[in-house]
């Protein structure tokens, strides 16, 4: 519904010094501290910065929204000439859905699972009585070809729960389409997609974006995924801009250090080395939850001291592996061998000997760790458990293992509410380490964590490796984090092992077809990585049509 | 540590930190936020304790002490009257307390402990034990419990220990049922597994990882079943099978003087005294469902102001 008048390159946002209070442990804390932001028609702007930041609050604030619990306390935010600072709450419910859309992180908690998704897709435009109702329904069709949604015309028909999580995002972007706003708000569209996916739904944004000229602001912690989308990127953090540039100069020269820092973490890279003798290995296994059989004759090799990175998409049975060699588990058919010997299938038959030697980190800390423990009782436990020990021999090896993990014992009487992310992995890693292990199996341990915070859990893992010679096997679907840590690369697709090998082996063409893909799906840290993939693909796609 | 260019450290990650208090510190901030009726239920259930506990000092006469005038009239010497044998109904009122919340009381642990055990160990190991245990509440379950508790206790006779007994297991399907909906959420969070992994046994999984995060709900639990059971008690002494004589108890006490209301309107205090029980348990009831309502209140989660 923009109005005619309305060009390319006019100022649509322009928030002045805003402020933005949170509640939290019964004060009002200042979350958003004088921001300015200037928007113009057209432009799409990347704001990144680690959790916490205040990204996502400045993002619904751009909307005059503020979440409960967040109350905007000074400046102003002007959209296309109205203060939405002073504006009523039902002015501004007659902007939101109609001429500000918001694309919310996760689609499948987003859509009411009860009504078809094209009623949700035409809900506001036709409540808005922007258009007939029909009207809006061939459009939504036709978004959703622009989109590239497999059947166009009957995937409206479907419910949320017959589409995958990549499709839905798409239909999220469609429904905040579908009013033809000025200004669309993207909150981390893609974190929750697999690599493969992510690809398409970001092709399809930046193509609907271009198409109708709208305003947009991408919110992300990715800054891979922000080259790719926006034309300029501002730096978020503790609630201040720290810097803003366009996307260009931004990659090829940040300025301020903490930018700079944030740029690096690519860039850590493990050198590779192949390892002496197996410590574990996982023969011909076969493993099913009731009837859906989930691995198909499964076989790694562990080098012992080394690292084994396994990657593949949600559902290719990386984690299931992980289950039946903790035992968690029990394989149908074949077996794990440590140290050369068979393990029992199930973990009631393992002995204590044989269970602290293969431990377990967890992706999400938050519930890895019991809330009502204090950070010495959770550590402290393997220690009493495994090596028997008791008050101060107890409390100082727990003091030790903090300090290892380069926290201090300061943290002893804490719970894990009062721990950040970071701190919290950390907690978890010693907890492993507590149980004197000699394998740790890391379950996706980063993903939950900001770039700066991977890389420095990244970092220590590595010194820890160094230090005690322990070995790990790294489940996780980032091909950066892969770069960074391993030795081995063990590649699985829809509960089989593609392929497994050195590192160099695996990253260097000529690839399987599924790895190739994996591979060529990682955002790089260049804008105009996107543009040429999407080329490439075609041409390739084109040759093969031809033959 | 607000500053941009300052290295980063994983010491001085921001997080909040929970002001540390003493558990008295914390009852008394929560406390001071409760709202007046929770203060009158606490207050009301103090006073039923203190009356309980202190039966033998507070009471004027003996428990099963009978005078020679029965159904005597209030008086200085008897402030309540007497009952139909001549017993003072002041002083059983006051021994009526000790009995009747002592049994409940007794009851209601030992279906937490029955119904509360069997669930988290239903919970955490699930598949046979988890269908056995909980088909045979649900088939307790389908058959009324006044009913199916007075036949139990014809059965094995209205002694004391059966009849907590019985009250007891019949009540536990209740706590089996809660206690296995909320662990089940609790039982399948990581640290739940990371306790597995590490060869812990049931015990320490059901004491240690689930309990304490179960433990709001089943407090909240605890006081309206503690009212259930009281009310059951009283229920089945009013019918004769409950607590029996001499010993005091609320229910028989409203049966045994039930006929006294007729004489109303020649009498009103003669009326109001086999209410007077009832009053009592009434009181008691409406006490405890107000702590409770609040303490939900406050656990759930479902405040609206910040």
């Amino acid at each position: 519904m923009s109005s005619d008048t309305a060009k390319k390159g006019d100022i649509l946002l322009e928030m002045r010094d805003v402020r933005i209070d949170g509640f939290s442990d019964e004060r009002w804390h200042e979350i958003v501290k004088g921001v300015n932001l200037t928007l113009r028609r057209g432009e799409v702007m990347g704001l990144i910065g680690e959790s916490g930041a205040g990204k996502s609050t400045l993002g619904l604030a751009a909307m005059g929204y503020a979440r409960p619990g967040c109350k905007i306390t000074g400046g102003s935010i002007m959209f296309d000439g109205m203060d939405l600072v002073a504006t009523r709450e039902a002015e501004k419910r007659k902007l939101w859905g109609t001429r500000i859309a918001y694309v919310a992180q996760s689609a499948a908690a987003a859509f009411n699972p009860a009504h078809r998704l094209i009623d949700q897709t035409v809900e506001a435009t036709v409540r808005a009585q922007l258009r007939s109702d029909k009207e809006a329904r061939s459009d939504a069709r036709v978004l959703y070809k622009d989109l590239q949604l497999p059947n166009p015309d009957t995937i409206g028909d479907r419910y949320p729960h017959q589409v995958s999580g990549g499709q839905l995002q798409r239909v999220m972007t469609a429904m905040a389409m579908s009013p033809r706003p000025d200004l669309i708000i993207f909150d981390e569209p893609t974190t929750a997609l697999d690599v493969t996916t992510q690809v398409e739904v970001l092709a399809a944004m930046r193509e609907i974006v271009e198409t109708f000229h709208v305003a947009a602001i991408y919110i992300t912690h990715d800054l891979a995924v922000v080259a790719q989308m926006a034309d300029f990127i501002k730096v978020l953090r503790f609630g201040e801009e720290v810097e803003q540039a366009d996307t260009r100069t931004m990659l090829e020269a940040p300025k301020m250090p903490y930018t700079k820092s944030l740029w690096s973490v690519r860039e850590l890279e493990k050198p590779e080395d192949k390892g002496k003798d197996i410590i574990m290995e996982i023969k011909g296994v076969d493993a099913a939850y009731g009837d859906l059989k989930v691995l198909d004759n499964v076989n790694i090799k562990i080098p012992r001291g080394r690292t084994v990175a396994v990657v593949g998409e949600s559902g290719s049975g990386k984690s299931t592996t992980a289950r039946v060699m903790t035992g968690l588990l029990p394989p149908l058919k074949g077996e794990v061998l440590f140290n050369g010997e068979p393990l029992p299938g199930a973990l009631k038959e393992r002995s204590r000997d044989q269970l602290h030697r293969i431990q377990m980190i967890y992706q999400m800390a938050d519930t890895a760790m019991n809330p009502r423990q204090t950070v010495e009782e959770i550590i402290g436990r393997p220690l009493e458990f495994y090596l028997g020990l008791k008050g101060r021999e107890r409390e100082n090896r727990v003091i030790e293992l903090l300090k290892m993990i380069e926290l201090d014992e300061s943290f002893m009487d804490r719970l894990p509410s009062e721990l950040s992310g970071g701190q919290k992995q950390r907690i978890c890693i010693a907890r492993a380490l507590a149980a004197d292990p000699d394998i740790i199996i890391c379950d996706e341990i980063t993903s939950a964590l900001d770039q700066i915070v991977q890389e420095d859990i990244l970092k220590l893992l590595l010194r820890l490796q160094r230090d005690l010679g322990i070995t790990y096997m790294f489940i996780t679907h980032d091909i950066a984090t892969v770069k960074a840590i391993s030795d081995e690369i063990v590649v699985m697709f829809q509960g089989k092992v593609v392929e497994q090998g050195l590192k160099s082996e695996i990253l260097s063409p000529p690839h399987p077809d599924y790895t190739e893909l994996l591979l060529s799906s990682v955002p790089e840290m260049d804008p105009d990585w996107l543009t040429h993939l999407l080329e490439e693909r075609q041409k390739t796609e084109g040759q093969t049509a031809a033959e | 540590m607000n500053n941009a260019d300052e290295s980063y450290s994983p010491l001085n990650e921001s997080a909040t930190r929970i002001t540390r208090r003493t558990r008295a510190q914390k009852i008394w901030l929560g406390l001071k936020k409760a709202p007046l009726s929770a203060w009158f239920g606490l207050i009301v259930i103090i006073a039923y304790l203190l009356v309980a506990l202190f039966a033998q000092l507070l009471a004027p006469y003996g428990e099963a002490q009978i005078f020679p005038e029965p159904y005597a009239q209030w008086s200085a010497e008897h402030i309540f009257g007497t009952d139909q044998i001549g017993r003072d109904v002041y002083t059983r009122l006051i021994y009526g307390a000790q009995n009747t919340i002592g049994i409940a009381l007794v009851t209601t642990f030992l279906s937490f402990l029955i119904g509360g055990g069997l669930a988290l160990a239903a919970t955490i190991t699930r598949g046979w034990t988890d269908q056995i245990l909980s088909r045979t509440v649900d088939a307790l379950m389908a058959i009324p419990s006044l009913i199916f508790a007075l036949m139990l206790l014809s059965m094995f006779g209205s002694s004391i220990t059966s009849l907590i007994i019985i009250i007891a297991v019949l009540d536990s399907t209740r706590v089996f049922r809660l206690t296995r909906s909320v662990a089940i959420n609790v039982v399948v969070m990581d640290y739940v597994e990371a306790a597995r992994l590490r060869g812990e046994g049931i015990g320490w999984i059901m004491r240690k990882e689930i309990l304490p995060n179960i433990m709001p709900p089943l407090v909240a639990e605890f006081g309206l079943r503690f009212c259930f059971v009281f009310l059951t008690v009283a229920a089945l002494s009013f019918l004769g099978v409950g607590i029996q004589p001499p010993a005091a108890d609320w229910g028989s006490m409203v049966r045994e003087n039930a006929s006294l209301i007729q004489f109303a309107r020649y009498d009103i205090k003669a009326a109001i005294t086999p209410l007077l029980p009832a009053a009592a348990i009434a009181l008691l009831t409406v006490a405890v469902n107000f702590v409770v309502d609040w303490f939900l209140h406050k656990t759930s989660g479902l405040r609206d102001e910040f």
